[in-house]
C-alpha cells in the first residue's frame, strides 16, 4: 500500500494527488505504508448474501483509508489492525498479539 | 436590504404517480398563491434535480425567462444555500422575486439507488467503491458506530429518535406515517439491518414530494397577505466527498455552518424556538443538535427544544433532498399555522440542511417580522 510523503511538511497522504493537501507543496514521494493502524469506525453491510465489514482505518502514518475488515467477527472502534490483501485490494485483519 | 420569505408550500407528497415537473409546478404555484403573487412576478428561480439544466428547464416549463437563477448541486443542503444566494441577489437588485423549489417522484418512479452513485474518474470511484459501501447509508452507519462507542450508548438509544419522529408525525396530517400510530424501540431494533448499526427504521423514508418558498424584499413582503418571515442569517460549510476524508466522524461541517449563521444573525442557540434539522438517519439528529450548539457533545439525544416538528425525513416525507421542506415547516411554525404541532409563540426558527455523507452543510435562521 503506497502513501505519499511530503518532504516539505513531513505529512503523509492517501490517495495520491499532485499536491500536498496539508501545505500545498508538490515535493511528494511514494512510500510503502507500515501496514498498521486502528479501526476508526466500521459498518457491517447486510445487503449481500454474505455480509461484509466496511471500515475506516487510521493508519499509523496519519491518513485514514476506507477498507474492509477481514477475520474480525466482532470489530470494535480503536482496535489495532494490520494490512493484508484480498483480491488485489488492501484490507485489514487483527494485529498479531504482542 | 432585508429579505423575507413571503410564501411557502408543499407539492403532493407520498406516492403521487406524477412527473417531477408536474410536482414542481404544484410546488411553485402553491407557494406563489400562498404569497399572493403569480408566475408573472417571478424573476428568479433556484432549483435542481430536474435535469442538467434544472433552473432553465423549470423556467421553460413554466414559461418564464428569469433574470437570476441558481442550479447549484450540494445534495439536500443546497436549498438553504439558495436562500443565501437569493437574499444576496434580491439585495443587490439582480431580481426581486425568487422561487426556490424542489420535487421528486422517487417513490413512484422507483428511482432510488443504494449504490452506483460513484462517478467515473473521481477518487472515490477508484479508492472507495471497490469496498462496496452503501451510499450514503454506510457513512452514516460509521458515524453512528463511532458515536455509540464514544459515548457508551446503544442502538436502543438511537432508536428513540425514530420513535419520537413517528410521534411528531401523528400531529401532521401531511406526513407519510400519519395515522399509523406509534413506533416502539423494539420495532426499530427488529427492523431489517441495512448497514450496522443502522436498520431500516433508522433510515429516512423514500417518498415523492417537494415544496417551494418565495423570497422578496421585506418591505414588499409587508404588503403581501401572509406575515413575512425574515431571513436573519445564513452560513454554510463544505467538508468532504470521500468516506475516509473527515479526520473526526463526530465533527461535522454543521459546527462551522451554524456558527456562521448565528454570527450573521447576531443570535445564539438559546434564542432559537424551533429547529428543522435534516434527519436523514437517526444519528443525524443528536449529532446535528450538538454541532449547532443545542447540546453538549454526547448529549444530543436528550434535547427538549422543539425540532423536526412535522415528523421530518424519518416520518413525514423524504423526497431525496429534504432541504426545501425544512424551510416550509420553519415558515409555518413562525406564522403559527401548525395546528396541533404548533410551537407556542415561535419567533426564531433554524433550518439546517445536510447533503451527501455529511458533505455539505447550510444553516438558515428565520424570524418573525418585528
Amino acid at each position: 500500500m503506497i502513501l505519499q510523503f511530503c518532504r516539505s511538511c513531513q505529512k503523509y497522504q492517501y490517495y495520491p494527488r499532485p499536491i500536498c493537501v496539508a501545505c500545498g507543496g508538490d515535493d511528494l514521494w511514494p512510500v510503502e505504508a507500515a501496514g498498521t493502524g486502528v479501526v476508526d469506525s466500521f459498518t457491517v453491510v447486510h445487503r449481500a448474501e454474505t455480509p461484509y465489514t466496511v471500515a475506516r482505518v487510521s493508519l499509523t502514518e496519519g491518513p485514514i483509508v476506507l477498507t474492509h475488515l477481514v477475520d474480525i467477527p466482532d470489530p470494535v472502534c480503536d482496535q489495532p489492525v494490520r494490512l493484508d490483501w484480498r483480491d488485489g485490494l488492501p484490507v485489514f485483519r487483527p494485529s498479531l498479539p504482542e | 436590504m432585508s429579505v423575507a420569505i413571503a410564501g411557502a408550500a408543499e407539492c403532493d407528497l407520498g406516492k403521487t404517480g406524477k412527473s417531477i415537473l408536474e410536482l414542481q409546478t404544484q410546488a411553485v404555484t402553491r407557494a406563489l398563491a400562498d404569497a399572493g403573487l403569480t408566475l408573472a412576478d417571478v424573476d428568479g428561480i433556484a432549483t435542481n434535480g430536474i435535469s442538467r439544466f434544472s433552473a432553465t428547464q423549470l423556467a421553460d416549463y413554466l414559461g418564464l425567462q428569469p433574470s437570476w437563477s441558481d442550479s447549484s448541486f450540494a445534495g439536500g443542503a443546497v436549498f438553504e444555500m439558495y436562500v443565501a444566494r437569493a437574499a444576496q441577489a434580491i439585495s443587490s437588485g439582480q431580481c426581486s422575486t425568487v422561487v426556490i423549489s424542489y420535487a421528486s417522484n422517487q417513490r413512484s418512479a422507483r428511482s432510488r439507488k443504494l449504490t452506483g452513485v460513484y462517478e467515473e474518474g473521481t477518487p472515490e470511484a477508484a479508492f472507495e467503491e471497490p469496498y462496496r459501501p452503501l451510499y450514503p447509508i454506510s457513512y452514516y452507519a460509521m458515524v453512528a458506530q463511532r458515536y455509540l462507542h464514544t459515548y457508551g450508548l446503544s442502538r436502543a438509544d438511537l432508536a428513540g429518535v425514530a420513535v419520537a419522529a413517528r410521534d411528531r408525525a401523528q400531529l401532521n396530517p401531511a406526513a407519510w406515517t400519519y395515522g399509523k400510530g406509534p413506533l416502539t424501540v423494539d420495532e426499530v431494533l427488529a427492523a431489517p439491518m441495512i448497514s450496522s448499526p443502522l436498520g431500516a427504521l433508522d433510515c429516512c423514508l423514500v417518498t415523492d414530494g417537494g415544496g417551494a418558498v418565495v423570497l422578496t424584499s421585506l418591505s414588499r413582503a409587508r404588503d403581501l397577505p401572509k406575515p413575512p418571515v425574515t431571513v436573519m442569517g445564513y452560513g454554510e460549510a463544505l467538508t468532504h466527498t470521500g468516506m475516509a476524508t473527515a479526520p473526526d466522524l463526530l465533527r461535522t461541517g454543521a459546527i462551522e455552518s451554524g456558527q456562521r449563521a448565528f454570527a450573521r444573525a447576531g443570535l445564539a442557540p438559546a434564542d432559537v424556538d424551533v429547529v428543522q434539522l435534516y434527519d436523514s438517519f437517526t444519528i443525524s439528529v443528536p449529532l446535528g443538535l450538538e454541532a449547532l450548539g443545542f447540546a453538549a457533545p454526547g448529549e444530543g439525544l436528550s434535547v427538549t427544544l422543539p425540532h423536526n416538528t412535522g415528523g421530518g425525513g424519518l416520518a413525514y416525507c423524504h423526497p431525496g433532498q429534504l432541504g426545501v421542506l425544512l424551510l416550509v415547516e420553519a415558515v409555518r411554525q413562525l406564522r403559527g399555522e401548525c395546528g396541533a404541532r404548533q410551537v407556542p409563540d415561535a419567533s426564531v426558527a433554524l433550518a439546517h440542511g445536510t447533503g451527501g455523507i455529511f458533505s455539505s452543510h447550510a444553516t438558515v435562521i428565520l424570524g418573525v417580522d418585528r
